[in-house]
């Protein structure tokens, strides 16, 4: 089957393909954990063109929140970043002081997470949150411009300015994220990493956040990487998709090839698991059960559960390769 | 007879001596599952929208503030010890995954063990390990998996799968399934769906499936019952409700799933968006429709009386004044119908 | 922050074997050095008195039974008092009795709490509001003013009676604490289960809810010790607490009574000041390990 290359169009620009703002080399997480340490994240790269939109989609332990919270290099005991290179425009922000990266985070990489009601602190005032986040990069501004800055981009987010005297639990679960994509675009980066943005908003109010999302990353011209496992949302939202499973990539390429055509089987599965308004009483789900990352399965991490497995998927690792422009999958079949 | 019944039921919190506020958790719902034919029945709406607080009033854990829950004929709040305990047996549930069900404090066999106890379901030990033994396998668990293990050693799916192991044992005639997949993988969501539907299937119970997630209502249910703010908006068959909607806010709900396609996007409509997006603010206008303050085709009447439903199609009443043409049905009679 | 989810990271047997159940034991002494601190203070001080006992005998502690203001000496390490009671003896035999009011009040103060919690915190309503006002009225009351009247009216006060009146006097705080677990407890989706199993209330009480309130027991109940220990010790120092036994608090009202302070007999006023700080250092201890795990907004702290 032979899929067009496709043009993707941002903003009005067409994306020169071999410039990269992000670029993720073997990146390699492992938890400590009491029964043994636990390769969450193992040998992932991927890139990200500048205005961008890449999901990374993955079940829960995929190790797709882990990768993502790598990037800002805010995961903390026990786990541990044992190798690989985060390449920000060419500045690999894994070697960066600490200092030099609490600089980077919002300035230049910014993340909007999971949950925003845990993330926003409740005896600030939002508007003190916001201020904080601009004035621990730049000091110089007065507070005047540094509020009208601020209203602005509020503004863009469809919120009002009078938000900014409201506590986090004043405001419903859609407003609170919104803060938290304000605060994520605070700085102008050019790398926004949204962690679930949505997972605990209804739908309306999903597709609300996330239109707006979208509308405020293609104003900033921003790239965005956007994790989740719901499928529906990054068919909606993204210009490619990221399959992550058992802490690995096992496909990546543009969204609309990976839901007509998927290469990897377990791609395949997953996207004939999802219940469409297609068709009735019809469930196919994935046989077997995700892989313990304890005792991960030797050779390819699918092949226990896999329809196509070959004798040496047992054995060996299919490496993550490019079979056809713009397509990377990583197995044997290819 | 129909078997469970809730007419007009309705709920009110902090309806207390001192408290201010008063929230209607549940308007003047009417729904009823007949015992004949196995139905599945989805409940769906959004956060606030009263799906929970029905579940709760259909599983007699709480008193409606009006109308009746009924259990073959007879009022549940009227009910004495013996028939109670009945109702306890054939009406079960399942929740949502996560830890929440489990008591951290136990293996998971402890949730297994209370109803077999409690229910004097088996004479002896050994009957009682056979039964949970068998329940667990038409759950489709093998029992030296999961007996003796505390909650957090499972995975999602086994969990659920217990909990359906659970329901199974008291061999109930009435399941009612609140958000059961929500917090499950994808590819094991289309599994636990499937186990539902072979309930129906094969042991001839009947589901509520109460969601907010309307693909998946669409796929096992036969019914369904849009709610918003506590009241019925729509209800009718899915193909009906879900294929073409009518209600403005059910219009607005199917446009906003995303569907796994980036050829089908996201929207449509944009008038019913134009309105919507600006969080409603007033949750006073309570005396008219209470969509009336998102709803882009807004009338006078609608701020002035609670729309009746109208009986649109053959199997579906919507709760709006732009069908008001249509003949108005009461929400009994629709469940009466939708029912037969 | 929120960390990303690991599957099949648990180990399926830890903690099933009885050597697997000591061997986790001995982790939570080895993780929970503060805790292990205070245990190890109030052990010690605990099996002085039990040890100091053999040494001794109890008749020495009573009045005029040895020489008069006698300094510490190899054979007396703690010297008498003015009133001729050896000084050893006394800590000896006050100690443990200081320790049984503190304990028994406390046990006594938390069993009446957490009936009170329980009951006001599962059943909510009205009988929620009768007990929390209750509780909160005598939080309000100064205990040491109750206790002044009825010890002056009741009147051979022995350790036992004056651990009961301590007591009874003890339970607001715990009470207070059930009720709010309780309170978020008995809307937990488990307790709901537990009813559709065909539970009734005193089962979901005591096997559902109870269980998962160890840790508050556990802190209330040292929370309670302390403030048996606390205001037996005040109105002993008072001189209401027991009259035919030595105590803490009464080895204290002698020595301000007879002007130790001022006559330079450190050794009659030190011990038992020591004594009390090393016990509330050790309750401390206890009570800001058990916090970790009482109080939901610090044990996020030191798991990441």
């Amino acid at each position: 089957m032979g899929s067009e290359v496709q043009i993707n169009m941002v903003g009005d620009r067409v994306l020169d393909r071999d410039i990269h703002v992000l670029e993720v080399r073997d990146l390699r997480v492992r938890y400590q954990t009491a029964a043994g340490p636990v390769r969450a994240v193992n040998g992932v790269s991927f890139f990200l063109r500048p205005g961008e939109r890449l999901g990374l989609v993955g079940e829960s332990g995929s190790g797709k929140s882990t990768t993502a919270l790598s990037l800002m290099r805010l995961l903390h005991e026990p786990a541990i970043i044992e190798g690989g290179e985060v390449l920000l425009n060419g500045v690999d922000l894994l070697r960066l002081s600490e200092e030099a990266m609490r600089k980077a985070r919002f300035a230049d990489i910014s993340l909007i997470p999971q949950g925003a009601m845990n993330s926003l602190n409740p005896m600030m005032k939002i508007g003190e949150q916001l201020r904080d986040t601009v004035r621990a990069h730049r000091l110089t501004d007065s507070k005047a411009t540094l509020d009208g800055h601020i209203h602005t981009v509020l503004a863009s987010v469809d919120l009002r300015a009078d938000i900014m005297e409201a506590y986090a639990h004043e405001l419903s679960g859609g407003m609170k994220q919104r803060v938290c994509i304000a605060m994520g675009i605070l700085l102008k980066p050019k790398v926004i990493i949204a962690d679930e943005p949505t997972s605990a908003l209804d739908v309306v109010v999903q597709r609300q956040v996330m239109e707006t999302l979208g509308r405020v990353q293609k104003e900033l011209g921003a790239a965005i990487v956007l994790v989740g496992h719901d499928m529906g949302l990054m068919a909606q939202f993204v210009n490619r998709i990221g399959v992550m499973y058992g802490g690995k990539l096992v496909e990546v390429g543009p969204v609309r090839d990976i839901f007509k055509d998927p290469l990897h089987p377990y791609t395949r599965l997953l996207i004939g698991s999802l219940p469409t308004l297609q068709s009735k009483e019809v469930f196919k789900g994935i046989p077997g059960l995700t892989p313990s990352l304890l005792a991960p399965p030797s050779g390819c991490m699918f092949h226990p559960r896999c329809p196509s497995m070959m004798a040496h998927c047992a054995v060996d690792v299919p490496p993550l390769v490019e079979i056809k422009p713009e397509r990377w999958v990583a197995c044997h079949l290819y | 007879m129909p078997r469970l019944e809730a007419l007009n039921v309705t709920k009110v919190f902090g309806d207390r001596l001192f408290s201010k506020r008063r929230t209607v958790a549940v308007d003047d719902i009417s729904l009823i599952i007949k015992e004949e034919k196995p139905t599945i029945t989805a409940i769906a709406g959004e956060s606030g929208s009263g799906k929970t607080t029905l579940a709760r009033l259909l599983l007699g854990i709480i008193q409606p503030s009006a109308g009746a829950i009924h259990f073959g004929g007879q009022e549940l709040a009227k009910m004495n010890r013996q028939d109670r305990k009945l109702f306890r047996r054939q009406v079960q549930a399942i929740f949502q995954d996560p830890f929440e069900v489990y008591n951290p404090f136990y293996k998971v066999d402890q949730v297994l063990t209370t109803p077999v106890h409690n229910f004097h379901l088996a004479a002896s030990r050994e009957a009682a390990q056979q039964l949970i033994a068998d329940s667990l396998r038409l759950a489709g668990l093998q029992p030296e998996d999961t007996l003796g293990r505390y909650p957090h050693q499972l995975s999602g799916g086994q969990r659920q799968r217990i909990m359906v192991a659970r329901a199974l044992l008291l061999n109930p005639k009435i399941i009612l399934a609140d958000e059961p997949v929500s917090m499950v993988d994808a590819s094991l969501r289309a599994t636990i769906l499937e186990s539902l539907m072979k309930l129906k299937r094969e042991m001839g119970i009947s589901l509520i499936y109460i969601t907010h997630d309307l693909t998946t209502a669409y796929q096992i249910s036969e019914n369904i019952y849009i709610l918003y703010r506590g009241a019925v908006a729509e209800v009718g068959s899915v193909e009906q409700v879900i294929k073409a909607p009518q209600h403005p806010y059910t219009r607005l709900l199917v446009n906003s799933i995303p569907l796994p396609d980036p050829d089908l996007q996201w929207g449509g409509e944009p008038d019913v968006e134009a309105k919507a997006a600006a969080p409603s603010v007033s949750a006073r206008s309570m005396q008219g429709c209470k969509f009336a303050d998102r709803c882009p085709f807004v009338m006078a009447e609608c701020h002035a009386a609670p729309p009746p439903l109208y009986h649109t199609n053959a199997d579906r009443a919507v709760a709006c004044y732009l069908y008001k043409e249509a003949e108005p049905v009461s929400g009994r009679a629709m469940a009466e119908y939708l029912a037969a | 922050m929120k960390t990303a989810t690991l599957p099949g990271t648990t180990s399926y047997n830890a903690g099933s074997t009885r050597w697997g159940m000591a061997r986790r034991g001995l982790a939570f002494f080895k993780n929970n050095r503060t805790f292990t601190f205070g245990l190890l203070l109030l052990l010690a001080l605990y099996l002085f008195g039990v040890v100091g006992s053999q040494l001794t005998s109890p008749k020495r502690a009573e009045m005029g039974a040895n020489p008069l203001n006698l300094r510490p000496t190899v054979k007396d390490p703690l010297g008498t008092d003015g009133l001729g009671r050896d000084m050893f003896a006394v800590m000896v035999i006050g100690i443990p009795n200081t320790f049984k009011i503190g304990f028994l009040a406390g046990a006594v103060g938390l069993v009446i709490g957490t009936c009170i919690g329980l009951f006001a915190g599962y059943y909510g309503g009205y009988a929620d509001t009768l007990f929390s006002s209750f509780a909160d009225v005598m939080l309000v009351i100064p205990a040491l003013a109750i206790l002044i009247t009825v010890s002056a009216y009741v009147r051979v006060v022995t350790v036992e009676i004056m651990a009961l009146i301590v007591g009874l006097l003890a339970w607001p705080l715990p009470a207070r604490v059930i009720r709010s677990q309780t309170l978020s407890l008995r809307n937990r989706l488990f307790v709901e289960v537990a009813r559709l199993s065909g539970a009734n209330d005193f089962e979901i009480i005591m096997l559902q809810i109870l269980p998962n309130l160890t840790a508050y027991l556990a802190a209330s109940f040292v929370g309670a010790v302390s403030s048996g220990i606390l205001t037996s010790v005040g109105l002993e120092v008072l001189g209401l607490g027991p009259q035919n036994v030595p105590t803490i608090g009464r080895t204290l009202f002698y020595a301000f009574k007879y002007q130790a302070l001022f006559r330079g007999m450190w050794w009659w006023w030190g011990p038992p000041i020591v004594t009390l700080a090393i016990i509330f250092a050790g309750l401390f201890q206890l009570s800001i390990s058990l916090d970790k795990y009482a109080n939901p907004r610090l044990r996020g702290a030191d798991r990441g």
